[in-house]
């Protein structure tokens, strides 16, 4: 906590001379707080949930272990039911930076599988929802039918119909890369529609007249009243619908046995038991969905400031 | 009503009826509605909420539908007259665009409009000369006060040269100070671009200070109970107040006011 003053102190004192210091030390430090209780937490459960394994194991040998070597054991087993932190760190660290990006066993190729069929269904996703938000705030007859049943698709369980997606598609000829973007597509474009109706409404009864003052024509209202009063509206939803769109590209490779992907080394993963592989490829998609989040988070700050906007959350 | 002039009124109602269908069952909001208002007229309606002083202007504005009766606007419809751009709306808040400046706020009617680049250029640093904004022109709406704000819209509704100014309680949502100094500036731009104004007002000294013509109105049915001329001259410093002239119409205006709901 003293260090968290000391890196305050400069910014908050002066105001000017490095107040960036002062800001990073208030932003970083909380988080890096919850980040050590985590670990903390983290090896404290590990203990607990593989000592039984490292108990039978020496019995079986006719050993009695003391509480240091059984706490070490339980940090070092090559199949934990949980890993340890740094087991997953350096399995991380082994598949990513040790391994060429080409290899199959490199987690960076798998990531970026998962990337690839992530972002295409996430710009698909966007269209649509952008598609028919547009569609039910210009249209009665759509504000009154298509609504019910963007909300019903979000009803059923992703993981009952992803496979189905993928046989249908696979069916008429389509495989690989876009029937996993579907499913992500499928997932995404819920956000964005909810959000950009929202958004699209937004202006209030009183610049709509002024608008009918000037008699402005409908395409005239969308493109200088409705969209950009949706801007803050819209990048909320992106944030929501990126993170969907990763989960669903991952949902999306563990039914169809696909070799590659974070999805299939979640899946391989748990067919041989590998839980350190299983738990570095949960933590590799953590780490592009935080990237993913914060990359829109960055292009909103940026067209809301050049719209003379403050970022909204 | 008598008007004499009624063969050059711009704006003219003759049994103005409207009645809003409302989930508690129709409600009178303006009846028996006759007025004529001349080119050049600064014309206040002035009475307590509910009086259907605003349901008038919007009347005038196309945004609300007689039931009966008819409103003219420049010898056409309103409707035909909102097609034609013949007046400027200003509203009770500002209404400014966040994402756009105080320039592009008061291009947005010139663009919607179809003015070319140059025309849009030169309307917007006129108007934000006229209303003593000039130099605001790249600044972002929340940088400016509540004042200038208004300011803003009201160079934005004269943008585009309509004769005809309608004004929805524009300063009702400032303070004393800030109102006295757009009264005096808004009397100024009035003698100086010759519109015709219609003012909605609850400020007694409000109305009798900018107007030629003050019309007085009560609620339930919502309907004009007085029309006065103020004899005040076109030359109004601000301490114009203090007069003996002024002090009695201000009295007439209040007893109209008070004659007209005295169940209240």
């Amino acid at each position: 906590m003293s260090s968290a003053a000391e890196i305050a102190a400069p910014g908050a004192g002066t105001g000017r001379s490095a107040p960036w210091l002062g800001r990073l030390g208030d932003r970083v430090l909380p988080v890096l707080t919850v980040v050590a209780a985590i670990v903390a937490i983290w090896y404290v459960a590990a203990v607990f949930l593989n000592a039984q394994w490292a108990e039978d194991q020496a019995r079986r040998a006719g050993v009695e272990l003391s509480t240091i070597e059984l706490v070490a054991d339980t940090w070092s087993q090559d199949k934990p039911k949980l890993p340890a932190p740094h087991q997953v760190a350096i399995e991380l660290w082994e598949t990513t930076a040790e391994k060429a990006v080409t290899s199959k066993r490199s987690l960076v190729y798998h990531s970026w599988v998962t990337l690839s069929s992530t972002l295409l269904g996430f710009l698909m996703g966007t269209a649509l929802g952008i598609a028919l938000a547009v569609g039910i705030v210009h249209n009665r007859v759509m504000d009154m039918s298509v609504m019910p049943w963007v909300i019903a698709s979000q009803t059923i369980p992703i993981l009952a119909l992803a496979p189905m997606i993928i046989v249908v598609l696979n069916a008429v000829g389509i495989s690989g890369l876009l029937p996993k973007a579907v499913i992500s597509m499928y997932l995404s474009f819920f956000p964005v529609v909810v959000g950009m109706v929202k958004g699209l409404r937004s202006p209030d009864v009183m610049q709509l007249d002024q608008m009918h003052t000037w008699n402005a024509s409908d395409r005239q209202r969308f493109w200088k009243l409705r969209l950009p009063a949706s801007m803050p509206y819209f990048f909320a939803s992106l944030k929501v619908a990126v993170a969907a769109s990763l989960v669903g590209a991952i949902v999306g490779e563990l039914p169809t046995g696909a070799v590659a992907g974070l999805g299939a080394r979640l899946l391989a993963g748990s067919y041989y038991g590998q839980t350190i592989q299983i738990w570095s490829a949960l933590i590799m998609a953590a780490i592009l969905a935080a990237l993913l989040v914060g990359l829109i988070g960055v292009l909103q700050k940026m067209v809301l400031r050049r719209m003379g906007m403050e970022a909204q959350g | 009503m008598k008007d004499t002039r009624a063969s050059e009124a711009v704006i003219e109602a003759r049994d103005l009826d409207l009645v809003f269908e409302t989930g508690d069952g129709p409600v009178q909001a303006l009846k028996d509605v006759n007025l004529a208002i001349g080119k050049g007229d600064f014309v206040s309606f002035i009475g307590p909420s509910g009086c259907g002083k605003t349901t008038l202007l919007r009347v005038i504005a196309a945004l609300e539908h007689p039931t009966a009766g008819s409103m003219t606007v420049n010898g056409m419809t309103p409707d035909a007259a909102r097609q034609a751009r013949a007046y400027g709306y200003v509203f009770q808040a500002a209404g400014l665009y966040p994402w756009r400046t105080i320039g592009r706020n008061v291009r947005l009617p010139l663009e919607i409009m179809g003015y070319s680049r140059a025309e849009q250029a030169e309307r917007t640093r006129r108007v934000l000369e006229l209303v003593d904004l000039a130099g605001f022109e790249n600044k972002f709406p929340w940088q400016l006060s509540g004042g200038m704000q208004q300011r803003a819209s009201i160079a934005r509704a004269l943008a585009f040269d309509a004769d005809i100014l309608l004004m929805d309680e524009p300063f009702g949502a400032l303070d004393e100070i800030v109102r006295d100094h757009l009264n005096e500036q808004l009397l100024a731009l009035w003698a100086r671009t010759g519109k015709t104004i219609a003012f909605v007002t609850h400020s007694i000294p409000e109305a009798v200070y900018l107007s030629t013509r003050i019309v007085v109105m009560s609620p339930r049915p919502g309907r004009i109970t007085d029309v006065i001329e103020s004899p005040l001259p076109a030359e109004r410093p601000l301490d114009i107040r203090d007069t003996p002239e002024f002090i009695e119409i201000a009295h007439r205006v209040r007893e109209g006011l008070r004659a007209g709901h005295g169940h209240d």
